[in-house]
Formats: C-alpha cells, sequence, structure tokens
C-alpha cells in the first residue's frame, strides 16, 4: 500500500531559511541545505522548498541552493515561490526539482499549468490553493492570501486538474497558523471533486492532528507543515511512529 | 565508470548527483564508445513510451543497448528506462520496446480498482520475489519511491520485487545482466542508494 507521505516546507529568502530553527546537532539553521538533510534524516517523504524572495538576485542563490541541496538529498523535492512561466519551470527543474508548485502564476495565467503539464508531465506540475470561506463558499486566494480571486475554490481545482495539475496543496486560510487540526471540512470537499494526489496544509498543531487527518479522511494523501516542525514542536520521527502504531500507511 | 544513457529524455541531475553520492564515477553519454568501455550502463528516462522509444531508434542507440546487453554489460533501466526494456508497450497505442525482457508495458486503469489513484505516486514497499544482486543491501518491505501510470506485465519468470497498488505491480525485473526498477531509486533515500550503490558494483563476469 502507498504510504501517508509528511512534507516540511521550507521558506526561502535570499539563500537562507525564514523562520529560525533550533535543532540539536545542527550547526547553521538557516542553511536550507542543512535543514533539508536533516529532515530527509528524520524520514520527512518529500521536501517543499518555497522561494519568497523577490530579487533576482536572490533567485539566483535560491538555485544555487536547489543544486546543492540535490547533490545531498536524495527525496522527492519540490519548489514553488514566483513561479509564473515555463522558463521558471525550467529554471528549476534544471537545478534538481522534481515537481513544482504554481499559485498565483497560475491564477494571473490558468494556460500556465496546462503548458507545463504538457511539457514535463503531469506528475511535475503541483497546484498549490490558498483557500478561505467567504460567507460560506471556498473562495481561491492570490498574492499570499491577502486578495479575494472571487473564484469558487473547488471549481477552480477541478479545472487546473483537467488541465493536467497532478496534485493539489489545499492551504486553508481559516486553520493556517491556528494549530486546531486541518480543515478536514474543505479537504473533503476537494477530495470528492478530484482524484489526484491531495496535501493538505495549514492547521496542524500536534501528531494527533495527522492522526485525525488520515484516520477521518483516508483519500488524503500527504500533511504538509512548516513551523512545528521547524520549531520542533512536533518530531517527524515520532510523528511517523505514531502513525504506524495507528495503523496508518508509513514509511518508517 | 558507470554510464547515464542520454537521449533528450528528462532530466538527468539527480541521478548523476545520486551516483556520485554512493562514490561512483559518472558519465552522461550518447556517445557508443563511451558506453560501450563504461562498467555499467543506466537507461533513464520519464515521459511517453512512444517518443522514447523513436529516439532510441533515431540515434542508433537501441542497436547500441542491444549489443551492450548481448556482451553482458550490467544494464539497469529506470522507471520509462525500464519500460522500454520490454517487447511492447501499449500506452497511447502499441509500440516496440528494446526487447531485451519478454513482456508488455500495460495501463493501470481498469487493472486496479477505480478508487484508487493513477498515477501510482509516492512511497510504496517493495515485496521480494526472485533474488536479485542489486536488492543485495536492502530489506523486504523497504519503501521506494514511484510514480508511473503504466506497469509491466507477463513477465513473471524476471519479476524480482512487485508493490501492491490494488494488484502486486511489477516493481523491479532482472534477465541475466539486464535489470529494471520501476521506482525511482535516486528519489527512494538511503534505501535507493543501496540499490545503486550494489548495481555499480556489479562486473560483467559476474552475472554471466
Amino acid at each position: 500500500m502507498i504510504t501517508k507521505r509528511i512534507i516540511p516546507c521550507l521558506d526561502v529568502k535570499n539563500g537562507r531559511v525564514v523562520k529560525g530553527v533550533n535543532f540539536e546537532g545542527l550547526q547553521d539553521v538557516s542553511s536550507p541545505v542543512e535543514l533539508a538533510k536533516f529532515y530527509s534524516g528524520c524520514g520527512a517523504d518529500e521536501l517543499v522548498f518555497y522561494d519568497i524572495t523577490a530579487s533576482s538576485d536572490g533567485r539566483k542563490l535560491f538555485t544555487d541552493i536547489l543544486v546543492e541541496t540535490a547533490k545531498s538529498v536524495f527525496i522527492p523535492l519540490t519548489v514553488g515561490g514566483g513561479i509564473n512561466t515555463l522558463e521558471d519551470f525550467d529554471r528549476v527543474l534544471k537545478c534538481g526539482a522534481d515537481k513544482v508548485s504554481v499559485n498565483s502564476g497560475a491564477i494571473r495565467n490558468p494556460d500556465l499549468v496546462y503548458q507545463a503539464a504538457k511539457l514535463y508531465g503531469d506528475q511535475c506540475v503541483v497546484l498549490s490553493a490558498d483557500i478561505k470561506r467567504v460567507d460560506g463558499v471556498f473562495r481561491v486566494f492570490a498574492k499570499g492570501g491577502r486578495e479575494n480571486t472571487g473564484m469558487e475554490a473547488i471549481e477552480w481545482i477541478r479545472r487546473c486538474v483537467d488541465n493536467g495539475a497532478g496534485e493539489i496543496v489545499v492551504n486553508s486560510i481559516d486553520t493556517d497558523g491556528v494549530k486546531g487540526g486541518f480543515d478536514l471540512p474543505m479537504l473533503e470537499a476537494v477530495c470528492n471533486a478530484v482524484n489526484v494526489p491531495v496535501i493538505a496544509s495549514g492547521g496542524a498543531g500536534k501528531i494527533g492532528d495527522f492522526i485525525t487527518l488520515f484516520q477521518t479522511l483516508p483519500k488524503v494523501d500527504a500533511g504538509l507543515a512548516a513551523s512545528i516542525f521547524h520549531f520542533g514542536e512536533v518530531s517527524i520521527k515520532d510523528l511517523k511512529h505514531q502513525m504506524a502504531l495507528a495503523n496508518i500507511p508509513t514509511r518508517e | 565508470m558507470v554510464a547515464i544513457v542520454d537521449y533528450g529524455v528528462g532530466n538527468l541531475f539527480s541521478l548523476e548527483c545520486s551516483l556520485n553520492a554512493v562514490g561512483a564515477e559518472v558519465t552522461v553519454t550518447a556517445d557508443p564508445n563511451v558506453l560501450k568501455n563504461a562498467d555499467q550502463v543506466i537507461l533513464p528516462g520519464v515521459g511517453a513510451f512512444e517518443d522514447a522509444a523513436k529516439k532510441l531508434r533515431s540515434t542508433g542507440l537501441d542497436r547500441v543497448l542491444k549489443e551492450l546487453a548481448d556482451s553482458g554489460k550490467p544494464l539497469l533501466g529506470i522507471c520509462l528506462g525500464m519500460q522500454l526494456l520490454f517487447e511492447k508497450s501499449y500506452e497511447y497505442g502499441e509500440h516496440e520496446g528494446l526487447g531485451l525482457i519478454p513482456g508488455q508495458v500495460v495501463a493501470m486503469e481498469g487493472v486496479i480498482p477505480s478508487e484508487l489513484k493513477i498515477p501510482h505516486i509516492g512511497w510504496n514497499a517493495l515485496k521480494f520475489r526472485n533474488p536479485t544482486p542489486i536488492f543485495a543491501d536492502i530489506q523486504q518491505g523497504d519503501c521506494v519511491y514511484f510514480v508511473h501510470s503504466y506497469y509491466a506485465t507477463n513477465c513473471e519468470e524476471f519479476v524480482t520485487a512487485t508493490a501492491e497498488y490494488g494488484a502486486e505491480l511489477t516493481a523491479s525485473v532482472a534477465r541475466k545482466n539486464v535489470f529494471g526498477c520501476q521506482f525511482h531509486p535516486e528519489k527512494s533515500g538511503s534505501v535507493g542508494l543501496a540499490i545503486l550503490k550494489a548495481f555499480t558494483r556489479l562486473k560483467e563476469e559476474d552475472i554471466c
């Protein structure tokens, strides 16, 4: 049986990991390469590097880091942030990314998903959607969750999957940062609408939140989180051990 | 030295890095002479079967690979590279492969239960079948990373491992000096590296 994936997300700005982390045995806590190695060693199933740099100098630093990471970390690597064109796909894929995550770039140019899927294959294109309830309706937000696009989220996701998106990351703005658990109703709505892997993001605060996620919604394929891993609130080793004890298919 | 066959299909950077990480000297090449002089040869590949098979034929690399296989050179196909080792694929039509291992490549759709997602993507456990030297340093049940929608069938005799996904999918095969992994060892963490390392230890005389 395929295992449920646990995916730490690293925000990178100007070549460094944003949000200081503090791990025993990790010398340079803001080095993306060192952190990637650390997580890979702990049993992370995949890594997401999110580039929040705006300048072109920073972009170069970012691709240098990807290359360094690809030389020493041998698990799937997804890259997101600032992906607006096929050239952006090309740039990060050449540096060792296996999948590329698009968000605002797909909203601005919905054809991007189709073009990229045709060129690199569906498995390479990850749609990341920031979703928030507005008057009881799931709406897609752009620009890091600041701008309501007015689009209905399930319809948007379905359309992107039809265009070739091979995986969906569902970021619930409603539960993000609250640490009260994943947004199960939102995730269920997405799982019922599409038949590609769904990755849950936003809301995890403890190990039990992942267990609840996979037990309540067996169709969810992966759980993604950032700060709870970075701050050591949840250790990936312990998490996977607990998942295995709860009979959730896990790669320990 | 291990040679990666460069025929314009997919990104070879990660594979090259993973081989470096297990201490192998690596070259990425389409030069038949370099391939003939390599200790081992890896046929990578992602994308569509038809396109990849055409590229092998148009560059003459199909003949080179058949000669290498006949000469006893350790040859490893990865993902689409493994599928190309078979006689035929039914991916969007009917296409001829290298025919180095008897069997066909068919769609998972219609074979596995419809509630399972296609592609089969993620980490899945290996269930060993026939013994193979490239699994010398890994255990039954170890997980490796898969991404595929088609799988090899009618090749029972050559299956070295399967993965359970609504059916027993062919995960790896071997026939004398020709090996294939449906999964990506270069993306399968320490287990994948152990497989690559074992492959790069193989010598022509050991397996023929």
